[in-house]
Formats: C-alpha cells, sequence, structure tokens
C-alpha cells in the first residue's frame, strides 16, 4: 500500500470533525424520535430499545399535522407561481429595455434584498385591504417579499440569453407576448426551477409571518405547527422530535433531489453580486 | 424607439405591483407612523415628533441594549462565519480530502433547514439537565464544563451565536467554493514557479481575486444579522432578562403588546442602519476597483 502523507489525515480528520459538528445534533433528533417518552427524557445517541414508529401516527393525529402540511403546501406553492410568473416576466423586459425608466425600477426592486420588512405598518395594509388572517393575505405576501432576490437572479439569466434570439421572433412576426411565451421561458427554465425551489424552501421554512399575520391556528403552516406543538408537549420530547423530523422531510427531500440548483443559485447570487 | 412596444412595461406590472403594496409602502409608512402615538387601545392618532426616537436613545432604555446586541450579533456572526467559511472552503477544495461533495453537502445542509426547526432542536440540546450536550459532558467526566448554555446572563449570547454560525458557516463556505473554483488554476502555476507557499499563495493570489465574493458575502451577513429575528424568537425569546433581545424581538413583542408606534419606530430605524451601511461598505469596496454587480 502507498504511504499517506500525515496532512492528508488531518486534512480528511478535520473534515470529519466539521460534518460530525453538523450530523451528530440530527442524529440525536432522529434517535430521539424513535424512543419511547421516558427513554427521551435524557438526550444522547443511544439506540430505542423499541422501535416506536407509532410516535409519528401520535404526532400527525395531535399535531394535526395534515391541516398544517395541506397549509404550507399551499402557501409555498401558490406564491412560488405568483413569483415565477411575476418576476420571469418582469425579468424579461427589465434586462431587454434599458431605458432610464427600467433601470430605475430594476434597482428599486432590487432594494429589497437588504431592506428589512416593516411588519407592523404592513398590519395596517394587511387590514385594510382586508388579507390579515386569509390565507390569500400570506400568499401575497410570501410572494412580496421573495420578489426581491428572485428579480435579481432571473434578471442575471435572461442577460445571458442572446437578443438576436428575440429579433429572430421578431421577423418572423412574433407578437411580444407570443414571444415572451414560447420562445424566452422556455430558455428560462434552469434559473425558474432555481427559483422555484429557492423559494419553496424559505416559505416552508418561514414562521415570521403567520406569527404576525393569522392568528387562526386552523391556517398555521407546519413551522408554527410544531412550535405549538412544543409548548404543549415539551415534556415529551420523542414527539417533538418526531414532529421535527415530519416538517424538516420535505426540504431536506427537495434539496438532495434539486442540490445542484440550490447550490447554483445560492452562489451564482453572491459570486455576482 | 420600438423596444417599448417588443418588450411592453406592463410585463413588470405584477412583481412591481406587490413589491410596492406588501414590502415597500408599509416601509415608508412605518416611517411615517414613528412620529405618532398609534397604538391599539385608541383610535386617534396624533403626531408626537421625535418622542419614540427619544425614548429609544434615553439613557439605560432597554431599547439600547436591543440595539447594542444587534450590532454585537451582527458583527460576531460575520466575522465567524466568514473565518469558519473560508476555511472550511480552502479545505474542502483540497484534493487530499476525500469525498469532498459529502462533506460540502452536509456542511450545508442547515441552511436548508428552518430557523425555527434549528432554534428548537438546539434549546433542548443546550437543556440544562437533560440536554445533548450536558449529558455528553458529564458522561466522560467534564462535569465542570457543563452549564446552563441559554439560561445564564453570561452564556445566553455566545450559545445563540453557535448556533448562528452552525447554521450559516456552510452558506458562506459554498459561496467561496464558487468563487475559488471561478479562480483560474493558472494563477497558481504561476505562483509556484515564483516559489510562492502556501500561505503567500493564498496572500497574494487567493485573497485578492476572492475579494468580490467576500464582499457580498459580508453584505449579505451583516443585512442577514441585522434583521434576525426566527432564531433567536424560538432559541431563547430575548432572554434571560435582555440578555438576547435584538431590535426584530423587541418590534414583536412591541406589536404583540399593541405598542405599535414603537414597533415601528425600531423597524424604522433598523431601516436605516441597513440602508446606510450596505452603502457604505459597497462604497468603500468599490473604491478598490472592482465589485459593481
Amino acid at each position: 500500500m502507498r504511504r499517506i502523507k500525515a496532512s492528508t489525515i488531518l486534512a480528511n480528520i478535520a473534515a470529519w470533525i466539521a460534518s460530525l459538528m453538523i450530523l451528530v445534533p440530527m442524529i440525536v433528533v432522529l434517535l430521539n424520535s424513535f424512543k419511547t417518552q421516558k427513554e427521551s427524557v435524557i438526550m444522547d445517541l443511544s439506540l430505542p430499545k423499541k422501535l416506536m414508529f407509532e410516535n409519528y401516527g401520535v404526532v400527525i393525529e395531535r399535531g394535526k399535522l395534515l391541516v398544517s402540511f395541506m397549509n404550507s403546501a399551499i402557501y409555498a406553492c401558490f406564491s412560488v407561481i405568483l413569483i415565477v410568473i411575476g418576476v420571469a416576466a418582469a425579468s424579461y423586459v427589465l434586462s431587454r429595455n434599458r431605458s432610464k425608466l427600467h433601470k430605475v425600477i430594476y434597482y428599486f426592486m432590487i432594494l429589497g434584498i437588504a431592506m428589512p420588512l416593516n411588519n407592523v405598518a404592513l398590519m395596517k395594509i394587511m387590514k385594510a385591504t382586508s388579507l390579515i388572517n386569509t390565507r390569500y393575505g400570506l400568499i401575497f405576501l410570501y410572494t412580496a417579499i421573495n420578489i426581491p432576490l428572485a428579480l435579481f437572479l432571473m434578471f442575471g439569466f435572461v442577460e445571458t440569453v442572446p437578443r438576436e434570439i428575440d429579433e429572430a421572433a421578431v421577423i418572423d412576426g412574433a407578437t411580444s407576448m407570443s414571444m415572451f411565451l414560447k420562445v424566452i421561458l422556455p430558455l428560462m427554465k434552469p434559473v425558474i426551477v432555481t427559483v422555484g425551489i429557492l423559494n419553496f424552501m424559505s416559505i416552508w421554512n418561514d414562521f415570521s409571518m403567520p406569527l404576525y399575520f393569522m392568528n387562526n391556528s386552523g391556517k398555521w403552516p407546519m413551522t408554527l405547527a410544531v412550535y405549538n406543538f412544543f409548548g404543549q408537549f415539551e415534556q415529551s420530547w420523542n414527539l417533538v422530535s418526531a414532529d421535527i423530523v415530519l416538517t424538516a422531510f420535505p426540504v431536506l427531500m427537495l434539496f438532495v433531489f434539486g442540490q445542484k440548483y440550490i447550490v447554483g443559485g445560492v452562489s451564482s447570487g453572491a459570486v455576482k453580486g | 424607439m420600438k423596444a417599448n412596444k417588443i418588450y411592453p412595461t406592463w410585463f413588470a406590472l405584477g412583481a412591481l405591483v406587490f413589491y410596492v403594496v406588501l414590502f415597500f409602502l408599509p416601509g415608508i409608512m412605518g416611517i411615517g407612523y414613528s412620529f405618532t402615538d398609534w397604538n391599539a387601545y385608541s383610535l386617534d392618532v396624533n403626531i408626537v415628533g421625535f418622542e419614540n426616537y427619544k425614548n429609544i436613545f434615553q439613557a439605560n432604555s432597554n431599547y439600547s441594549i436591543f440595539i447594542k446586541n444587534t450590532f454585537v450579533f451582527t458583527l460576531v456572526s460575520s466575522i465567524t462565519k466568514t473565518t469558519l467559511g473560508v476555511a472550511l472552503a480552502l479545505l474542502l477544495t483540497n484534493k487530499k480530502v476525500w469525498g469532498k461533495n459529502v462533506h460540502r453537502m452536509l456542511v450545508f445542509l442547515p441552511q436548508v433547514m428552518s430557523f425555527l426547526i434549528i432554534g428548537l432542536v438546539f434549546k433542548n440540546l443546550f437543556h440544562p439537565s437533560r440536554g445533548f450536550i450536558n449529558v455528553t459532558l458529564r458522561m466522560i467526566g467534564f462535569d465542570f464544563l457543563a452549564q446552563n448554555w441559554l439560561g445564564d446572563l453570561s452564556f445566553a449570547f455566545k450559545s445563540v451565536l453557535v448556533v448562528d454560525a452552525w447554521k450559516g458557516t456552510g452558506y458562506v463556505m459554498m459561496v467561496v467554493i464558487a468563487g475559488l473554483n471561478a479562480i483560474s488554476p493558472t494563477y497558481y502555476e504561476a505562483a509556484s514557479i515564483d516559489g510562492a507557499r502556501f500561505f503567500e499563495k493564498f496572500r497574494y493570489v487567493t485573497f485578492p481575486l476572492l475579494k468580490p465574493v467576500l464582499v457580498s458575502v459580508t453584505v449579505l451577513n451583516i443585512t442577514y444579522g441585522f434583521r434576525v429575528f426566527d432564531l433567536i424568537y424560538s432559541l431563547t425569546n430575548g432572554g434571560p432578562g435582555n440578555a438576547t433581545g435584538v431590535i426584530n424581538t423587541a418590534v414583536y413583542s412591541e406589536f404583540s403588546k399593541g405598542n405599535y408606534a414603537m414597533g415601528t419606530t425600531l423597524s424604522s430605524l433598523l431601516f436605516l442602519f441597513i440602508m446606510s451601511i450596505s452603502y457604505f461598505i459597497l462604497r468603500v469596496m468599490n473604491k478598490g476597483g472592482e465589485v459593481e454587480q
């Protein structure tokens, strides 16, 4: 066997330490979700004596997880659809037509990436538009707050689509609408997937919007439902763990299957930035 | 120009309307309301001038603690995550490490999870009597190191920062890796020929070429740090006392008390801080030459 240098071993040990720091808390939660209430009182890496799959059933029933799962799915899906449609169209026009007005609109909207949202004054608007405590309200809100970053990413992408394509389409007699829908939109597919996944995750993970603007627990998303569940069952950490696993599961799946798009989107945002 | 005909402005209208009504307008209205006594208990809204701002900056007010905490959190969290993130990026682009992609994905993983979930997880890991951290410390005989991590005044803030780094370092690492991969290997070859060693290569090749990436990372970290809410709300809710309270947790508590004017004043201050600091950073960094979208 070839000799391995000490520095190689050290580098690998360092990498594993970093990975284990991330993994161990997750494993502890996963193990705990299969323990009995008594076993889960002390949190450690010991294996459950018997796998309590029924914990999951109990959580789904008592935590009303099906309802909150549907709520989260509704908020995330509909907001993502609105964001993708609205921002794809906007990014196309704003990047192609470089008049002063369009530049101002672009920078004005990009400002939102850094700007904090004023939730208190927003409540006034939510009340005035009767959007407060409604599903529409949350969907529209999520759309609004995710537009700036989505626009930034899509704008950067459309710029790389050659203008000659538009000219050819115009010569062929395409209207602006058909050119956008039939020519540009299909070309934007990679960035649409990236923006879609990133926004789906951030909406799924959010809990401050419903905390402020949704006092009807029947319309709570999963995050807020878990928080509430934790308050009620603080002593049953096995159940809370199961609830946490279920809430994180959809996002983790999305991460496993969409990591190429996620990492690409995340880094292009900052590298171009 | 026929550009307006081919690229009709109304295509941008949908996104613009959502953004203006539900994002920009509240910001502007909020600044207006910060000069009033708007609250949940009376229908009248009276103009009070700078009264709310005076209350915030008055000596010994709780609000000044929140503002100080916000700045400290932002500073320490940005520095920690950037340092660790760059170190990990260098480690996980090194050819000596096996299975680099697995490590990268694991370190990045917390980034896709909800702050609320992570907050709850660590609240339990940090539990003084039955949490994983103290249980493990006791098991290996380091009882004296076991602390009340989130309940003790001298540890709570540090614990929050640890959790924040746990979640956020992977993001910085990924971005820096993308930046490192964009550096052409010819620079390193040239440096090697000139006899540069590891640290010289980092100092004279990697660092200067990575600067634009580090600037964006810093701006993102700072705007995140100032706006932090979810993590602190779920870990400590600002406690013990006001030890971990930041501007956005204070905004929420004023909001739930019905003290709207103070909530919107704090929020407007946050707006002012973030805008001026981002502007300042971009200004200073741009003087160096590069960066600009």
